[in-house]
């Protein structure tokens, strides 16, 4: 593995130069003018002369909406009569252009993986996985938001990224995880780490919060239908106001519908993010909605997320980066959801 | 020396704990302390001995009243949707209210969503709610770990500073602005009353949009609502949005795109507005919730100007008459009608 130590100034022309002849984008620093179309809400493409500071903790958005955007075109048709087309699903072509992200923290970095885990045969994420290139930058600190260690992560993990940046002593050290990477810093003069610094940075993640499984080995052992009929459902239901500000800003939840839009027609068949908190989400064509109480909709998010997803893949969907928890409007925090549940026997 | 708002809290638990100790009310909503600084929880409380949880503080943004119609579906007898009314009364329930939340109930009284009969409103006047976003806006880059409040001050904490700010200088806007921070319904009084304060024009931050060219306006607009994730947190904390199947939730037939087209987003941000037109007590609660920090009270507010300058009318401010835009009179202003004569007149 290369290891490199850059200046503020060196990083700043790394990015930028990269940003000549590829799509780069990094976290919206303040609140976010759209300058490009393409551009998701919370993130803007790295242009020249913006120097990269990272405020503590993950980014306001998270990095799904690289690998999941919201919305993506699956399939394309015409309903035009005069076209010997018409009603023929095409599949569009599929973007192969690099994308690199900028500025990640490791919650965000696991999350992909992690995401990774259901969407494994989903041709449109491992696409959008293939062409995406992740430079993170490690955490000194954890916010007090922050419990990626509870999760299973760590604020200095490198899983997931191409290119893992720490601020040691002022300057910056990278250290190039993937071919992906290599192939990117190969194009650069960068000056290689000493000894002694790479020694720092070493202690340093070594006396950081390390992954911690002892929350879900717990409850992985408890039984399923206990935790369902746990009381606790009830007190947070009836506060929470089922919005979706958790889901959509939550680097771990990827459900999404299907839609056909039909522009003067034009179709074009999308997938766009749903969330469990939508009373449509679990609407049955009979009228049903097992899920039809606001309650059971809270339920399920938090039973995916510390239940259901573990018994399937093993790993908590989520990887602590405290979104959901600064953002939601009634202070639902799955911090004290989890600790509530561990105390369900 | 206690703060005015350690007063009000006592107060609070000590009338929520009588109605329900005597039984007057089945269930009290409130708010109880929250995880982080500037947070607070809205709780529902149904047993006496739980109301010492209950709080009351600058950050309490979210309008309880919200709430009010599920909970006293909830304390209802369960009965199938088409079983009848039990007969005799229902059990009642206590919700807080300030100005605003008060004139909500109004609404949601003439809208047949809640029965006042059943409501003890727990009226506090409101010193104006603080904005947790502009606080965070201030300490940009640095977290804040604790925040303790005094009379007219915030002590802002964290690892490494503490800094003492103004109050009323991190208010929210709309509450900057309101002329009615008294509630104008009141069962049981905590704390003391609040007289209108006084304020030329709360229509200012409008004003200042409208004073736009059209292409301005319309690049304010764009612009404002670009970062909207179309989560819904504004619609779902407000105490007018309550139809079972929302208009973008819609599929047959579906009204609204559900990405994030522009077109989409604006759309559901005007029509939402609209929906709200005659009916906003300007409480706040769309904005305080956005996790995006979108100002999209602008559009309710402009309406509210509308609604009171075209019929003379404030949500929730005339309990006795029908709401502005569910009733008509002949000499109603009809200047938005274009008429062949005026279209040919504009043409020239």
């Amino acid at each position: 593995m290369k290891v490199f130590r850059l200046s503020q100034t060196e990083l700043d022309n790394m990015v930028q130069g990269w940003s000549q002849n590829r799509r780069v984008y990094r976290p919206a620093a303040g609140r976010q003018q759209s300058t490009h179309a393409d551009c998701a809400p919370g993130w803007e493409r790295v242009a020249a002369s913006t120097p990269l500071t990272l405020p503590p903790g993950p980014s306001k958005t998270s990095v799904k909406t690289f690998l999941f955007p919201q919305p993506e075109t699956m399939q394309t048709y015409t309903l035009k009569s005069s076209d010997p087309d018409k009603g023929l699903m095409k599949e569009p072509q599929k973007a192969t252009e690099k994308q690199i992200i900028v500025g990640l923290r490791p919650c965000d970095a696991r999350s992909v993986k992690l995401n990774n885990l259901p969407f494994q045969e989903d041709p449109f994420y491992q696409v959008n996985l293939a062409r995406t290139v992740m430079v993170g930058f490690t955490c000194s600190a954890m916010c007090a938001t922050c419990f990626c260690d509870q999760m299973g992560g760590s604020p200095m993990g490198t899983e997931g990224l191409d290119i893992a940046i720490s601020q040691v002593d002022g300057s910056f050290i990278a250290e190039v995880l993937t071919p992906v990477g290599e192939e990117l810093t190969a194009e650069i003069r960068l000056t290689p780490a000493e000894d002694s610094e790479i020694n720092a940075l070493a202690e340093r993640r070594k006396n950081s919060p390390q992954a911690d499984f002892a929350k879900l080995d717990v409850l992985k052992g408890r039984d399923l239908n206990t935790l369902y009929k746990a009381a606790l459902w009830q007190t947070l239901g009836e506060s929470c106001i089922n919005c979706g500000a958790c889901t959509f800003n939550c680097p771990t939840c990827y459900c999404f519908d299907v839609q056909d839009e039909v522009v003067r027609g034009q179709g074009r068949r999308i997938r766009y993010w749903d969330s469990c908190m939508f009373p449509l989400y679990s609407l049955h064509t009979t009228g049903h909605n097992p899920r039809g109480q606001k309650m059971q909709r809270t339920r399920n998010r938090f039973m995916h997320k510390l239940k259901y997803f573990p018994e399937r893949y093993g790993l908590f969907s989520c990887v602590g980066c405290g979104r959901c928890v600064k953002d939601c409007p009634v202070n639902i925090d799955i911090r004290e959801v989890m600790s509530d549940l561990l105390a369900v026997e | 020396m206690p703060t005015i708002n350690e007063k009000l809290t006592e107060e609070i638990r000590t009338q929520a704990k009588a109605l329900l100790a005597d039984g007057t009310v089945a269930a009290v909503i409130g708010y109880s302390r929250g995880s982080l600084p500037m947070t607070v929880k809205p709780t529902v409380v149904r047993a006496s001995e739980d109301c010492g949880k209950l709080v009351w503080n600058s950050f309490c943004v979210l309008n309880l009243a919200n709430y009010l119609p599920e909970v006293l579906k909830s304390v209802e007898p369960p009965r199938g949707p088409r079983d009848p009314k039990p007969e005799g009364p229902l059990a009642k329930v206590a919700v807080l209210a300030t100005g605003c939340w008060s004139r909500n109930i109004v609404v949601q009284t003439q809208e047949h969503q809640v029965d006042r009969d059943r409501v003890v409103v727990l009226g506090v006047a409101s010193r104006g709610m603080v904005s947790r976003r502009k606080v965070e806006e201030q300490f940009a880059g640095r977290e804040i770990l604790a925040v303790e409040e005094f009379d007219h001050d915030l002590v802002i904490k964290g690892a490494d500073f503490e800094e003492k700010i103004n109050r009323w200088s991190v208010v929210r806007d709309n509450c900057q602005t309101c002329t009615r921070p008294d509630p104008v319904l009141v069962d049981v009084r905590i704390g003391e009353p609040a007289s209108e304060r006084k304020n030329p024009n709360p229509f200012q931050q409008v004003d200042k949009i409208e004073e736009k060219s059209s292409d301005e306006r319309w690049a304010w607009f764009t612009s404002e609502f670009s970062t909207c994730i179309r989560c819904y947190a504004c619609r779902n904390a407000c105490p007018l949005c309550y139809c079972p199947t929302c208009f973008v939730d819609d599929a047959k037939p579906q009204w609204v795109g559900k990405s994030l087209d522009a077109v989409d987003t604006g759309l559901f941000h005007l029509l939402r507005a609209y929906h709200c037109a005659g009916r906003c007590t300007d409480c706040g609660a769309c904005e305080s919730v956005c996790p995006m920090g979108i100002n999209m009270r602008m559009l309710t507010k402009k309406l509210n100007k509308d609604v009171l300058n075209l019929y003379g009318m404030e949500a929730g401010m005339q309990p006795a008459s029908p709401l502005p835009l569910t009733t008509y009179a002949t000499d109603d202003p009809q200047k938005f009608i274009v008429t062949e004569a005026k279209a040919v007149k504009e043409g020239e």
